[in-house]
């Protein structure tokens, strides 16, 4: 029990994916305008995340353990992530219409996200077992919901704040991140 | 002639369409594994590796992949040649492999690599194909190695490893640390931003004097 309190806490806030480990910047940069589309993307990778640990696992103890075939690991697992975006998409347009169109847009990107993959290999890296790897997932994608929410409400304040001209957009951006990155630092002694 | 559009594809992607100065692309191993200038030059050899052989192979099965099944064939074949370059270093350069850790299979989800072969590879032939890939796979290498050699001078006094700074330098620590990447890479993409607004403005002027 508490094995998992400590992934939870790594997770979440030391081992930050965005902040520490750098998984997900892309998204993290991309779509951190507004507080909101933010938090869909964040709900909508804590789902894919959560699936993407379940399923990896299976593949790798059952199928790629048992034949051989750990080299093919990296395809494997990237083809089961993007079939997983996809089976999702389907089924969230079939039984919930308002969660569809709330995360839609932000599905397609999540396959090129590298949390989903590094999660993945992480977890077989790691060695964790199937409870402790959904766990992991999950909370390595709450960690990122965190971290993309606080840094879509800082920017939402730099939009309407006088920089200097050079500042604006991506330097100022990262510059923000790395301020973020230097107090999510602050964590790394609680483990 | 044909040549010379060798050239100037190969060169836009070292220089005009820089991947990450310019577009902004593969942000996550930029910032990851640029704590010290040897690793950044492997990440940046092993992308470019892999990104000229995705592209020679996406663009010589252009005419064959349906249109519909193009995205899950490209990843095949790029994740064909991350496998291979994985465990090409694993025996040849473990040390490297130690450092990169996971970020080696993870070029498969570097956005650079996609975006090359949806945009270039799949409708130009072999050649060029093979040009832009080098060419964006050097602009990469060139950006990690300036970054990681920044952090690696001002976080450890060393390069590559060697001792540069005098004896009485104090290693700041921040700049190897993981809110150093953000920071220095924000200050080099403003010395960017500078120096092509600088160019730019000065082009005009020029233009300005000869009408």
């Amino acid at each position: 029990m508490s094995n998992l309190l400590l992934i939870i806490v790594g997770g979440v806030l030391v081992n930050n994916f965005v902040m520490s480990q750098f998984l997900g910047i892309c998204p993290f940069l991309g779509v951190s305008k507004k507080i909101e589309t933010a938090f869909g993307m964040g709900m909508a990778v804590t789902f894919v995340m959560a699936l993407a640990s379940l399923i990896t696992y299976f593949v790798q103890t059952y199928l790629l353990l048992p034949l051989n075939l750990e080299y093919m690991q990296t395809i494997a697992f990237i083809l089961v992530i993007a079939m997983l975006v996809q089976v999702v998409e389907v089924a969230l347009k079939k039984i919930s219409t308002s969660l569809y169109q709330a995360l839609g847009v932000y599905l397609p990107l999540i396959t090129t996200n590298c949390a989903v993959l590094g999660v993945a290999l992480l977890n077989v890296r790691e060695g964790y077992n199937l409870v402790e790897s959904v766990v992991n997932g999950i909370s390595g994608a709450l960690g990122f919901t965190l971290a993309i929410v606080l840094f879509a409400s800082i920017r939402e304040r730099l939009a309407v704040s006088n920089l200097p001209k050079w500042m604006n957009g991506f330097p100022g951006a990262l510059i923000t991140a790395g301020l973020m990155s230097l107090a999510f630092q602050g964590f790394s002694g609680l483990l | 002639m044909k040549n010379n559009r060798l050239i100037k594809v190969f060169s836009n992607g070292l220089l005009n369409e820089n991947p990450t100065f310019r577009l902004l692309l593969g942000m996550c191993p930029t910032l990851a594994i640029t704590k010290a200038a040897s690793s950044g030059l492997g990440m940046g050899l092993a992308t470019t590796f892999v990104l000229v052989f995705s592209n020679m192979v996406v663009s010589l099965l252009r005419n064959i992949i349906p249109e519909k099944v193009r995205i899950p064939s490209f990843v095949v074949v790029i994740a064909t040649f991350v496998t291979i370059i994985d465990l090409m270093i694993k025996a040849f350069l473990p040390a490297l492999s130690s450092t990169l850790g996971i970020y080696i299979p993870l070029i498969v989800v570097n956005c650079i690599i996609f975006a090359r072969a949806e945009s270039f590879a799949s409708k130009n032939p072999v050649l060029p194909s093979i040009a832009d890939g080098l060419g964006m796979g050097l602009g990469f290498t060139l950006a990690l190695v300036m970054l990681s050699s920044v952090r690696e001078i001002i976080g450890t006094g060393c390069w590559f490893g060697m001792q540069i700074m005098p004896e009485g330098y104090q290693p700041m620590a921040i700049a190897t640390s993981p809110s150093g990447g953000f920071i220095f890479l924000g200050l080099l993409l403003l010395v960017v931003n500078a120096f092509v607004q600088y160019t730019e403005r000065r082009k005009a002027e020029k233009e300005e004097e000869i009408l």
